[in-house]
């Protein structure tokens, strides 16, 4: 740990992602700083989701390398030689990076509650007291502590994506990821959904955020990236690449969605 | 939608309902052809009610009931446990598990019970004695197969691995029914494999498993009457066409036979019935809470962490008044 401003707590080099001969990454590069929210925004089928599902390897990495909080994701480096990590080390590797899903991929099997205290529990080990005094804070805190004994199929979608990053949150991540978290609500669930992540941000969370939101990426991103074909088109301060975009490309995109 | 109150109650409805002769006509069709079949029962001498009056609680015919539960049971159970491993074997990583699996699904599905039956039965003159040793080398201990392998083992293995195969195909559509984003959820918070398949993966799974499971239970308790194949002789069919062959009455006693085969398949349903409402919990099945706003609202501000600790309370509706 460094005591500077710059403190990258992501770091990713070159990424490229193949299926079969699709060539759907073409080197990635982005660094994320500790306490930093960073929105990716572009075209559908631009890479930015999974770009983004490489972090927690969520897909495989064809090329490049990704690291979070140091250490190599994925992969270790024996005499710069890659070898594979085995399930249990990913698996903890994961337990340090929250996810947030489009279609929130509640476990509608578990009430709210129970999808918060899964993972603390059968993981983490803690004791189902302690995990379900964290979880009913955490329900609380994204404005659902009434929710609790409520299952996914009687929440509406905002409910459940609330509840999906209460979820996310329990493990206690160093970073959390959000796969176009408000793509798949109602117009008016939007707004409760970025509220949760606007103050989530304010706690110094560090979050990649891939987002057709333009208005959040402007009022509380700290870095936005625009994404197209599989590239980083451009990437800078939100406010001044969306008031004055350097591409052709990004020009293009903001005039369509602004 | 409810109206206003200064508004005056509407005037519902009262349409004029379509006809339909066709329910009639069937209704007095079948209702027909049913009293001419229930007449039938009674007038029929040949079927003997005093004869199924005598036997039904024989106790041959109550062991034969015993054994023929004990055998659809066991060998269910069997059956239940490799289809779990079977599926998860298909599903698995490693080639060798996928491949034996397959093969496990292709010679059991393949071949028929009877004959796995007769097989079980003849295992003893196959192998006449279970030893185990090295390979080639020095042997440990040896038993007799026959010690072992008894009728009600036989049949149990006979009956339990041919359904396994099946079951398997069943257990392995309820997982692939389980949508992905399940699995990357759980993945995506740390959780290992074994976890999230006996977790998350298998309770959703089990929705789509318990019908046709159900089915193929009560299908079981009737592929029971095929162990005379081994020979095992205690079961129902067996009993009941022991005592049908005595008295030279079969018409009564398969009568006999088909009443036990009803009154257990029903239970069975109705067991089915109360596994599928544990299961469909929190899809199919919304028990414990409606949502009701007065309630919620009241419970939200009552809830003892907003007010211990201001600073974490983010209320994203109360923001956004």
């Amino acid at each position: 740990m460094t005591i500077t401003t710059e403190n990258p707590l992501v770091k990713i080099e070159g990424l490229h992602k193949f299926y079969g001969h699709h060539h759907v990454l073409r080197g990635i590069d982005l660094t994320v700083n500790q306490g930093e929210v960073s929105v990716v925004i572009g075209p559908s089928g631009s890479g930015k989701s999974t770009m983004l599902r490489c972090v927690n390897l969520l897909e495989t990495i064809s090329a490049g390398r990704i690291s979070v909080g140091g250490s190599l994701i994925g992969y270790r480096e024996v005499n710069g030689r890659l070898h594979d990590l085995k399930t249990k080390e990913i698996a903890a590797q994961r337990r340090e990076i929250g996810m947030v899903f489009q279609r929130f991929n509640l476990f509608p099997h578990k009430t709210a509650l129970q999808n918060v205290m899964e993972a603390p529990v059968q993981v983490k080990g803690q004791s189902k007291d302690v995990a379900r005094k964290r979880a009913l804070e955490l329900l609380d805190r994204v404005g659902l502590a009434d929710r609790a004994g409520h299952y996914p199929s009687q929440l509406s979608g905002g409910q459940q994506q609330r509840v999906a990053i209460a979820r996310a949150l329990a493990m206690d991540p160093e970073l959390m990821l959000f796969d176009e978290p408000t793509s798949a609500l109602d117009p008016e669930l939007v707004g409760d959904v970025l509220n949760v992540m606007k103050d989530l941000a304010k706690s110094g969370m560090t979050m990649i955020v891939v987002t057709h939101e333009i208005g959040f990426a402007r009022e509380v991103g700290d870095r936005l990236t625009f994404m197209d074909g599989g590239v980083v088109v451009e990437s800078g301060d939100p406010r001044e690449v969306l008031a004055n975009p350097q591409h052709a490309r990004t020009k293009e995109f903001l005039s369509r969605v602004l | 939608m409810k109206r206003a109150p200064e508004h005056a109650a509407p005037v519902l409805n009262k349409p004029v309902p379509v006809r339909h002769p066709g329910r009639w006509i069937s209704a007095v069709i079948i209702l027909g052809f049913l009293a001419v079949f229930l007449q039938s029962l009674v007038t029929n001498r040949n079927f003997r009610w005093d004869i199924v009056g005598t036997y039904i609680l024989d106790v041959k015919v109550v062991q034969g009931v015993g054994w023929t539960l004990i055998l659809t049971v066991g060998s269910m159970v069997l059956a239940i446990v490799l289809a779990i491993l079977l599926a998860f074997m298909r599903q698995s990583e490693n080639p060798v598990f996928r491949w034996s699996s397959w093969v496990w699904v292709w010679f059991f599905r393949g071949t028929p019970v009877y004959t796995q039956l007769v097989f079980w039965g003849l295992i003893s003159v196959l192998y006449p004695k279970i030893s185990a040793g090295v390979p080639f080398g020095p042997e440990l201990f040896s038993v007799d197969t026959s010690t072992i392998i008894t009728a009600t083992v036989a049949a149990i293995l006979g009956l339990g691995l041919n359904e396994s195969a099946y079951l398997a195909e069943i257990f392995r559509a309820g997982l692939k029914s389980v949508d992905r984003g399940q699995m990357e959820a759980a993945e995506a918070l740390g959780m290992g494999k074994t976890k999230i398949m006996w977790r998350i993966i298998l309770p959703q799974a089990m929705r789509v498993i318990v019908p046709p499971t159900g089915n193929e239970t009560i299908g079981m308790l009737k592929t029971t009457s095929l162990v005379l194949a081994v020979p095992f002789t205690l079961d129902l069919t067996f009993a009941t066409n022991t005592l049908a062959n005595r008295t030279y009455l079969p018409v009564p006693l398969l009568i006999v036979a088909a009443i036990w085969y009803l009154v257990i398949t029903s239970i069975l349903m109705v067991g089915q019935h109360f596994i599928e409402a544990y299961y469909g919990k929190g899809v199919d099945n919304l028990a414990p809470a409606a949502i009701n706003p007065a309630a919620a609202r009241a419970s939200a501000a009552v809830a003892p962490s907003a007010d211990a600790e201001p600073a974490l309370k983010m209320d994203p509706e109360e923001e956004a008044k």
